[in-house]
């Protein structure tokens, strides 16, 4: 049991640390350092441009997707390669954010669907941010249950002609790209009548509205579709296959692994550190050490589980199910966090600016975004079914509309 | 980065599994938790034979020498089978303190017997309620000789030896505590059994009066060792906790699987589902704290202190967590003393305060990181 690089492994992390070095933009590392949930702002920069700046330095040394094959962008890296890329690009990867939904979801759905020709036409500029890529999944009614989404696709000749509104959708605002599951026929079961597409954001008919989000901000959007015109060579996968499609650009969501999860306890650890009470420091105050001792036992088992998985990809194993338990844990955490450092503010915790409210509002900012990230990628409660159906081994839901042909499903809840 | 245990610790767990599996069934265990039998002794000679026992032990001293990482691996089993020996007393406590602090005859004296099951060693530290603290400890030494009681002492009535925390001025500073071997089957020694929350393994009260003592260490650093003891005490029954939770969590899952109720197995419902996922989630955030306290414990490493207390907090509510939701699953059956649940509930409450309490253990670990952050 150790923490060593293997040989390979060490003179790879010297090659990127060596150019990480004299590469990375460092006039934005400390802004980036301080960057939390709800919360990432670059003084006197446009963080899209200094991020798509980043992204074409790396494309062109061959860093930008390390573990892509070098005729789509990457460098041909091994699973362990890319963590240790990861490690070593460290703040500097907040910039990333931008791209992960197109190189962590898009690209790999496009490697194992689109032609050769596309592959080479598409991913590499894909990979050096020059394009930006979003999921048009989720729908108003297909959120938990994506495969009850209603967007249409009808064949025209040639091309398909799609009508429909998806949501939730990030950085639809400026991306170039995008990969859009459709309905192709509404008379068979929900799962079975789904077809995959990507498609030019620019495409006549596409609408794009930023969501006003809860918490002020506006990460996402809806998407309105008016007869806009996919050819059908841009289909990927079999009209009827876009489940099993969709199936292979979740799992890749998933295989991201080593990428830290934001749990707020740094923060919070920090602020306590600092923090004076009317009896004296927080950190010296025995109910404010039992709540932290409980969140720092539960930051250093994520950490320590990711180090198990990273060890099993270094030793060219499949890691375990037990990654599964990061974002769960996490979500939940940086809410309960958040709240716990506004209540030790007191009534000033009420206060949200950054000139007024203790530690520059960055807890107000994390509790006003946190609730979002209970829900985004799969709510709690759909991971706590997949830890218990795939991991435990339980009984799938029962699943009423099953064998139902989708125009026959219900579509209100009350009259 | 290999955060794993070999495939030959894996293979040691494998056996250990399998070795407790044949000779610690549930109605072993039973044997003792309906106080028919103090401890397992088929059992225990068993690991002595195995090596299990002396796994950490260098070979001088009549152990394998194998390691600590192979201890853990060894806890972890004893855990999962709630074996009802006396292993953590002897093994992680008394054996430790003897291999930290023991001079060379001392350690001669005791650890070959330890490691071929003939004697069994306890730490006599608590004196009543309360957490392991230099002020707690009220039992005098004077002139190598003890006066004063311990309670609880694990397996205190089937201890051969104990180390015992003793006070020997009232300066106000840890210097005051020192530790002492004491041979309990010389005189000055009186015994009483206690009942416990968990009978499958023996609680006792022990009287010193005018107890001949053997100073274990420095007599100004008795608590400095002690601190030491604990730290690598709390990593290897943090394995024993998270063997407990794995157990209870199967028992739970298997339960579900089972059980047909409205119709369905009950492991279909998602309120019962879920449940089962927090447990997972417990366990597994233990299981990688505690393989940071292994790799801590097993390197010397100066993170020990946090990784142990990170580990303990873990586990500890790991095991109370998964054992107290397995008898939720199992409904009415759960409560009954037929069922092995209560078991795993009473061992998780157990273990939870045997070097101190939860709410300690959080505080030493907070009062570690703020130390670190400070330098």
């Amino acid at each position: 049991m150790n923490f060593d690089d293997t040989p390979q492994e060490a003179a790879f992390r010297a090659q990127a640390r060596e150019w990480i070095a004299a590469n990375a933009p460092k006039q934005y590392e400390d802004d980036l350092r301080k960057a939390s949930l709800g919360r990432v702002q670059l003084k006197g920069a446009n963080i899209l441009e200094v991020a798509k700046a980043w992204q074409k330095k790396k494309a062109d040394a061959g860093w930008a997707v390390p573990h892509w094959p070098k005729d789509y962008g990457g460098r041909g890296a091994t699973p362990i390669e890319r963590v240790i890329w990861q490690q070593e690009e460290g703040v500097f990867g907040k910039l990333g954010a931008l791209f992960i939904i197109g190189q962590g979801m898009c690209g790999p759905t496009m490697m194992a669907f689109a032609s050769e020709d596309q592959k080479r036409h598409f991913l590499p500029p894909l990979a050096s941010g020059e394009n930006v890529w979003c999921q048009l999944f989720s729908e108003p009614a297909g959120g938990s249950d994506v495969a009850g989404l209603r967007t249409r696709a009808e064949k025209d000749g040639d091309d398909w002609i799609i009508n429909g509104q998806k949501i939730w959708t990030s950085g639809a605002h400026y991306s170039d790209y995008g990969i859009l599951i459709t309905r192709t026929d509404p008379t068979v079961p929900k799962h079975k009548g789904l077809t995959m597409f990507f498609l030019d954001m620019k495409s006549p008919g596409v609408e794009i509205k930023p969501i006003k989000q809860a918490n002020g901000q506006s990460e996402f959007n809806e998407v309105y579709f008016t007869d806009v015109r996919i050819p059908d060579a841009q289909r990927l996968g079999a009209v009827g296959d876009g489940w099993n499609v969709s199936l292979t650009t979740l799992m890749n969501e998933r295989m991201s692994i080593g990428a830290n999860v934001a749990t707020g306890f740094p923060e919070l650890f920090e602020f306590a550190n600092t923090l004076i009470l009317d009896d004296g420091p927080a950190i010296d105050n025995a109910a404010v050490r039992s709540k932290l001792a409980n969140w720092a036992v539960r930051a250093s088992g994520l950490k320590y589980t990711s180090f198990r998985a990273i060890s099993a990809l270094s030793k060219g194993e499949r890691p375990g199910p037990e990654n599964s338990i990061g974002k769960l844990v996490a979500g939940s955490m940086i809410q309960d966090v958040a709240t716990y450092a506004i209540d030790l503010q007191g009534a000033a915790g009420v206060m949200s600016g950054a000139d007024d409210a203790d530690a520059g509002g960055k807890f107000q900012a994390m509790l006003l975004r946190s609730p979002a990230t209970r829900v985004e990628g799969g709510t709690d409660e759909i991971l706590r079914n997949i830890i218990a159906e795939r991991v435990l081994g339980l009984p799938g839901d029962i699943r009423v509309d099953k064998d139902v042909p989708f125009n026959k499903i219900p579509t209100k809840g009350r009259a | 980065m290999n955060f794993d245990f070999s495939d030959d610790q894996k293979q040691l767990r494998d056996e250990a599994r399998k070795f407790l599996a044949s000779k610690c069934p549930p109605k072993a265990v039973r044997q003792v938790l309906d106080g028919k039998a103090l401890y397992d002794k088929e059992l225990w000679k068993g690991l002595a034979e195995m090596g299990f026992i002396g796994v950490a032990i260098p070979e001088e001293f009549g152990g394998t020498g194998a390691g600590h990482l192979e201890l853990c691996v060894v806890a972890e089993e004893m855990g999962r089978a709630l074996a009802p020996v006396p292993f953590s007393s002897t093994v992680y406590l008394a054996a430790e303190a003897l291999m930290l602090a023991g001079t060379e005859a001392q350690k001669q004296k005791w650890l070959p017997k330890i490691a071929s099951g003939e004697a069994i060693g306890t730490l006599a530290l608590f004196e009543g309620s309360g957490n392991p603290t230099p002020k707690s400890i009220k039992l005098v030494a004077n002139n190598n000789t003890l006066d004063g009681t311990k309670k609880p002492v694990p397996d205190g009535e089937i201890a051969d030896f104990a180390i015992v925390a003793a006070r020997t001025a009232s300066t106000g500073r840890d210097s005051d505590i020192a530790l002492f071997i004491v041979d309990l089957m010389d005189g000055g020694v009186t015994r009483k059994a206690l009942t416990s929350v968990d009978p499958s393994r023996n609680q006792a009260e022990i009287t010193f009066k005018g107890a001949k003592a053997e100073p274990l260490g420095a007599a100004a650093d008795g608590w400095s060792i002690l601190s030491q003891v604990l730290d690598r005490a709390a990593v290897l029954v943090a394995f024993e906790q998270v063997g407990g939770s794995d157990r209870a969590l199967e028992m739970g899952r298997d339960y579900a699987l089972d059980r047909i109720a409205f119709g369905r197995q009950i492991g279909s419902f998602q309120a019962v589902k879920h449940m089962l996922a927090d447990m997972y989630v417990s366990a597994t955030l233990a299981r990688s704290n505690c393989y940071y306290g292994a790799w801590a414990l097993s390197t010397n490493a100066s993170e020990l202190p946090e990784a142990a207390a990170s580990a303990r907090i873990s586990a500890t509510q790991a095991f109370q967590h998964c054992s107290k939701n397995n008898i939720q699953v199992h409904g009415g059956m759960g409560f009954t003393w037929e069922f092995d649940c209560h078991m795993y509930y009473r061992r998780s409450n157990a273990l939870a305060l045997s070097l101190g309490s939860l709410s300690y253990w959080e505080d030493q670990l907070i009062e570690r990181m703020r130390k670190k952050n400070a330098a």
